[in-house]
């Protein structure tokens, strides 16, 4: 049975129903989100039977110097469909999201190596340090403007 | 100084030393304590399993039949290295891993050896520079051979471990024997 990607639209619908003032913008992939109602919208996506998202692929950020960007990859295994959830984070300092470790086990190293080479924070998250490299390391080196 | 080098040589000396006697020449060797106990080292060299990046698949190519690291009584490959006495370092060696090296290494009994292998163990090769690995792992413990490569062949790997097969047989263990290293390291390897 074919995969079949939800597009931002669709989602945007029922997730801006269910959490108020949440989604930024759509299109025909993606779906922006405020950083701060993440977590809320990644739980009713979730959690919604007509959803249902149960796996988490991914979690990457993105450097584009101006603003960072974090994308979710989800997929869910009942229903067959795949969405792409960002949120766009201003700024380069003291950057913060709410974890979805409590939702996605896998979440986990993804967000320790995210705090780790990019250096955002994650709200929540039971065991936030460094994965990659070790503590004491000065920096977050895959920032745009490391070295 | 000569009698350094005459010490130090792994070839019969031309003069003879001890003489046996006629019937017993069919049942008698003659040689050094330092010829046999090198020959035995050299013969039987353990390494220990210790692999970290692509490297390590050349590795353990070189123990599989086609190259065949056991011709060289090396196919024990053990994964205690206070068992092993020859370490493979096998790949990149970033910061975070170094502990751990210099904790193995320091885990293998004496006498024991180091092969760098491949570009990132000898300098960090297309990672020098880099923040988080080490520009050599002989920042960290001692290496007697370097393979080059990126990775090395098998080939190539068994050519060094064939280059460290003469380095130790050039060893000297008597505690009071002559301080000479042919490789020009300042102290004579720790006896046993």
């Amino acid at each position: 049975m074919a995969v079949q990607q939800l597009t931002g639209e669709e989602l945007s619908e029922r997730v801006g129903a269910a959490v108020p003032d949440s989604v930024v913008a759509s299109d025909d992939g993606i779906l922006f989100v405020e950083p701060a109602k993440i977590a809320d919208v990644a739980g009713f996506m979730k959690s919604d039977s007509r959803l249902d998202f149960n796996f988490l692929n991914s979690i990457s950020a993105v450097d584009y110097i101006n603003h960072f960007e974090v994308v979710y990859h989800l997929t869910s295994m009942n229903k067959h469909h795949t969405a792409i959830v960002k949120t766009r984070l201003d700024g380069r300092d003291e950057l913060t999201l709410p974890s979805v470790y409590h939702l996605w086990r896998g979440a986990d190293f993804q967000e320790r190596e995210i705090w780790d080479l990019m250096g955002i924070s994650f709200s929540g998250h039971p065991n936030l340090k460094r994965i990659m490299l070790w503590e004491g390391f000065d920096g977050h080196p895959l920032r745009k403007d490391y070295l | 100084m000569v009698q350094d080098l005459k010490d130090a040589s792994i070839e019969p000396l031309a003069e003879p030393t001890i003489e046996v006697p006629d019937d017993l020449k069919n049942n008698l060797m003659i040689t050094s304590v330092d010829a046999l106990v090198n020959w035995g080292r050299k013969s039987a060299l353990w390494p220990v399993t210790f692999g970290l990046a692509c490297c390590a698949f050349e590795m353990i190519a070189s123990a599989m039949g086609r190259f065949d690291i056991a011709r060289f009584g090396m196919e024990a490959f053990r994964a205690s290295p206070r068992q092993a006495d020859l370490m493979i370092v096998a790949g990149t060696v970033t910061w975070k891993m170094s502990p751990a090296i210099k904790r193995i290494y320091d885990q293998m009994a004496e006498p024991k050896w180091v092969i760098s292998m491949g570009v990132c163990a000898t300098s960090g090769g297309p990672y020098y520079g880099s923040y988080s690995v080490v520009p050599g792992v002989d920042h960290i413990i001692p290496v007697d051979v370097y393979v080059p490569g990126c990775p090395p062949r098998p080939d190539a790997l068994l050519y060094g471990i064939m280059e460290l097969h003469e380095k130790i047989k050039r060893y000297h263990n008597l505690p009071n024997g002559p301080r000479l290293n042919p490789f020009g390291r300042s102290s004579k390897p720790e006896s046993p």
